[in-house]
């Protein structure tokens, strides 16, 4: 099936205006008779449900932490872009939606990534009427700092804690909304199953994680903004509790999975210390400002301090390969490029996966305290991890799965192919294309949150009668006893290996075989392997405890579950993908350089995935993408 | 992957099966603990080790395991987050401790914090204080251009110093008085310092303080162990600010 993404048709410019103009609209009276569920409060979610709640709908909200401002974009460091260009540097809303399509290897739709380029700069002006602390300058103008893929200065920054600030400006405006009644807050639910009745979302069942009771909730369109799912490599930067679940529940009552094998290994990470290792900590890309990546020329210096290093026996790979953009290449490439240092044997610290970010030529230009001020609490960081002092030795780093720019395949109003069901912020697969540019993130979930589903959530909801919040219909009765069953399944299994131990060897397998090159070869092995290793989870997993109540060891149980049957999907889909592009590299297909070869006349379009059951097949259909403003091109970054 | 040696931990573990349980402490060992564990990894050994022998493990909140969304609490050796300067649980490593250490773990004890089981306790105490006022009520568009309102560089560094709290909960688990006059401080100071905040300033700081009231928060008596305990450093003169801000605003 050839899917529409419904996306406004003329000058791109007008497209965005043109479509909220033609939206049908919900009078302020109507509103408060329609019910809207979000799931997940990050910037996405977290802005949507306050939004939504200001504009007079009834909102329930929910989160599987203990308190919607935890949510993990709370995590993010450097920054969010906005088309602002206040540092007169030749930025505009077209090279913001040039460079994004350009970051993202020409694989997103044109339409939304220029509404996303729009909207961004009313972003800044919404925190900043919210109280975000953002950096200023001494005249007490806004300040900004460059991010890898661009040759501007656009990214507003709070410290080293942008997503924290952003996600705290979002959870006060929604936690006004809880007090004026507009939103209803559950915290500690996990989504574990999407109710459709009629071929229309209608509801969600969720586990209550204190009690462990099952419950239900309806409304008439269900948002889910349940963030991604690269915790598929076991160990990445996401935070423990992220996972698939909620979407996976969602594609199989029928919502289309798109892209899964874009996801995003992200340059600067603090290398693996350890097998008991959990998670692996990022370390912002804005570092890459002021640090220079380097290896040793020769291998025999690998195992000297390095400050013990000649001059000219380093080699600054990124300024040697890129120089045009030298250390602040976007992600993808600077990733590979760190993998080709270390698989050429010249990679530093423990087994070798590691090069260093050298602060030592800024910190002479500009002194040690500029540097700490502008990423103090990120050095603070590395040294309690390392036990190193980044402003004395070189930092060590190392690629690290981080954002999946795949998920929930939208149309433009960010409905899925389920009526009634919309997907939010890094849970869809809308606007990032391959490969995500550093700063785009946070942009997105608040554009998603702030300015696009009340508009476009209004047009649906405008035709379609409000059905109230009954859970009384079959589906829901079913859909409980679904996930209750699954749960007693869980806990009947009581055989030798640990939750963990199952997920850690999907990780490595998924790390191993679909990480950051993945051939023909390798994801066969997957797909031999990974229905056999999830054969062997539902005979011989423990899980120790009872439903009824807390219990963190079924919570991850079921997690994992949901990953041993997306992990498939993804390796299937990086199989079909013939072609390199972003953060999917298939060695099979690439220049004599190195670089990523994209096959445009096979391959520009989006790959949407129909669930068939488990151990069937899916079904494969296609958006074709188009380019009528940026012209196709071979994405160089020399 | 670069260590030899490894340390055999005696741990005493605070278990409470639920809000009504009455609780106990439980002694455990963990061997084969490197330098390099963090503190919750330290954890996850046990942890395993205790389902593997068909035991429950220790239940503990925990997300980011990056210091900053706040979730992880726990009292170490009688100190909110082991008493590391600026340093979370989940940031805490290994290293810190020696071979043979008994260490003692608890959750957050105060009246507003009501344990969920083991570790984990039910901070909702602290999003009704933020639901009282922690923002300013601006709507979703409508809003100026993010220049029109200049903030002096001073401004807009006090009120990130103020920002940086996570909502963990540790000032009060820190306060003998069980207090959240630093947590409520910061939200307060944060908008007190802005322009944005300066509209709403009086409602925000006397509603902040009576639903600190309302949830069973208790008083500051100058103890400062909330500073002590912070992990982002914050400071206690935003308790000062607080309560000039709220002198101000009953006249």
């Amino acid at each position: 099936m050839i899917l529409d993404g419904k996306c406004p048709t003329g000058p791109i410019q007008q497209s965005w205006d043109k479509h909220r103009f033609d939206l049908k609209l919900v009078n302020p009276a109507n509103k408060r008779k329609y019910n809207v569920i979000v799931v997940g409060t990050g910037l996405a979610g977290g802005a949507a449900a306050a939004s939504l709640g200001e504009l007079g709908y009834n909102v329930q909200a929910f989160c599987y932490q203990d308190s919607p401002r935890r949510a993990h974009s709370i995590a993010a460091q450097g920054g969010i872009n906005a088309a602002k260009a206040y540092p007169n540097d030749g930025d505009s809303i077209y090279r913001l939606f040039y460079d994004t399509i350009k970051g993202g290897d020409f694989r997103a739709r044109e339409a939304d990534v220029w509404r996303l380029a729009q909207v961004s700069n009313n972003i800044i002006d919404q925190c900043v009427a919210q109280g975000v602390p953002f950096a200023r300058d001494y005249a007490g103008y806004l300040d900004n700092r460059s991010f890898g893929g661009a040759q501007v200065s656009r990214t507003f920054y709070a410290r080293g804690q942008t997503g924290q600030q952003l996600l705290l400006g979002a959870y006060s405006a929604l936690s006004r909304q809880i007090k004026l009644g507009t939103v209803k807050m559950y915290a500690r639910r996990e989504m574990l199953d999407l109710v459709v009745v009629d071929g229309v979302a209608r509801g969600i069942t969720v586990r209550n994680l204190v009690t462990g009771e099952l419950e239900s909730y309806a409304a008439d369109a269900v948002c889910l903004a349940t963030g991604g799912y690269v915790n598929v490599f076991y160990l990445s930067t996401n935070a423990m509790g992220c996972s698939v679940t909620a979407k996976w529940a969602a594609h199989k009552k029928g919502a289309y999975f798109a892209n899964p094998c874009y996801t995003q290994i992200h340059p600067t990470c603090i290398p693996q210390a350890g097998d008991y290792q959990s998670k692996l900590t990022l370390m912002s890309e804005s570092l890459r400002n002021d640090g220079r990546c380097w290896v040793p020329k020769k291998k025999e210096d690998c195992g000297k301090h390095p400050n013990d290093v000649a001059e000219e026996d380093r080699d600054y790979y990124l300024e040697r390969k890129y120089p045009s953009f030298g250390n602040l290449a976007p992600r993808d490439i600077a990733s590979r490029a760190a993998k080709e240092q270390c698989d050429d044997e010249r990679g530093v610290g423990p087994g070798g996966r590691g090069v260093y970010l050298d602060f030592a030529t800024s910190i002479k230009r500009v002194g040690a305290d500029t540097i700490k001020e502008r990423y103090g609490n990120l050095f603070e960081m590395y040294e309690k991890i390392t036990d190193e002092n980044g402003y004395k030795r070189p930092m060590r780093m190392y690629p690290a799965p981080h954002y999946s720019m795949g998920g929930l395949w939208v149309d433009y109003n960010l409905m899925s192919n389920i009526p009634g069901l919309f997907v939010l912020g890094e849970a869809n697969f809308s606007v990032h294309g391959a490969n995500r540019l550093g700063a785009s993130a946070l942009m997105q979930g608040l554009a998603d949150g702030y300015f696009v589903i009340p508009y476009t959530i209004g047009g649906y909801l405008a035709g379609v009668k409000p059905v109230g919040t009954s859970t009384d219909a079959a589906e829901f009765k079913q859909s409980k006893e679904e996930v209750n069953g699954n749960v007693s399944k869980l806990l009947g299994i009581n055989g030798k290996k640990t939750v963990s131990e199952f997920m850690r060897e999907l990780g490595g397998l998924m790390w191993e075989n679909c990480g950051m090159a993945r051939s023909n070869e390798s994801l066969n092995i997957n797909l031999q392997k990974i229905p056999a290793l999830r054969e062997e989870f539902w005979n011989n997993v423990k899980v120790t405890g009872t439903g009824a109540e807390f219990n963190q060891d079924l919570e991850n149980a079921g997690r994992t579950a949901d990953f041993l049957e997306f992990a498939e999907l993804m390796c299937r889909d990086a199989l079909h993908r013939e072609e390199s592009c972003g953060g999917h590299f298939r060695t099979e297909h690439q220049y004599d350089d190195g670089e990523a070869m994209r096959d445009d006349s096979n391959f520009c379009y989006a790959g949407a995935w129909e669930f068939k059951g488990i151990n069937n097949e899916p079904e494969l259909h296609k958006e074709p993408l188009k380019f009528e403003n940026v012209h196709l091109a071979v994405r160089s970054y020399k | 992957m670069s260590d030899h040696k490894t340390m055999t931990i005696n741990l005493v573990v605070w278990r409470q099966k639920n809000a009504n349980d009455t609780g106990k402490f439980e002694n455990y060992t963990v061997k084969g603990i490197t330098e390099h564990h963090s503190f919750l990894e330290m954890l996850d050994v046990l942890n395993e080790d205790l389902i593997k022998a068909g035991k429950q493990p220790v239940a503990f909140d925990h997300d980011c395991r990056e210091g900053i969304c706040g979730m992880c609490s726990q009292v170490i050796n009688g100190m909110p987050h082991g008493g590391q300067e600026r340093t979370t649980v989940c940031q805490l490593h290994m290293r810190k401790f020696h071979d043979g250490d008994t260490i003692y773990i608890e959750p957050w004890r105060a009246r507003a914090f009501p344990i969920v089981k083991d570790l984990v306790v039910d901070r909702e105490a602290l999003d009704k204080i933020i639901q009282a006022g922690g923002y300013t009520s601006c709507h979703t568009g409508g809003v100026p251009d993010g220049n029109a309102i200049l903030i002096p560089k001073p401004a807009a560094d006090e009120a990130m110093d103020a920002a940086e709290c996570i909502g963990c909960g540790a000032c009060v688990a820190g306060c003998p008085n069980g207090a959240a006059m630093l947590f409520t401080g910061a939200k307060v100071s944060q908008f007190a310092v802005l322009p944005q905040g300066k509209a709403e300033a009086k409602t925000r700081v006397t509603n902040m303080v009576q639903a600190m009231k309302d949830c069973g928060f208790g008083n500051c008596t100058n103890h400062y162990e909330c500073m002590a305990a912070c992990p982002k450093g914050i400071n206690v003169k935003f308790i000062a600010r607080m309560n000039r801000e709220y002198l101000k605003a009953q006249f």
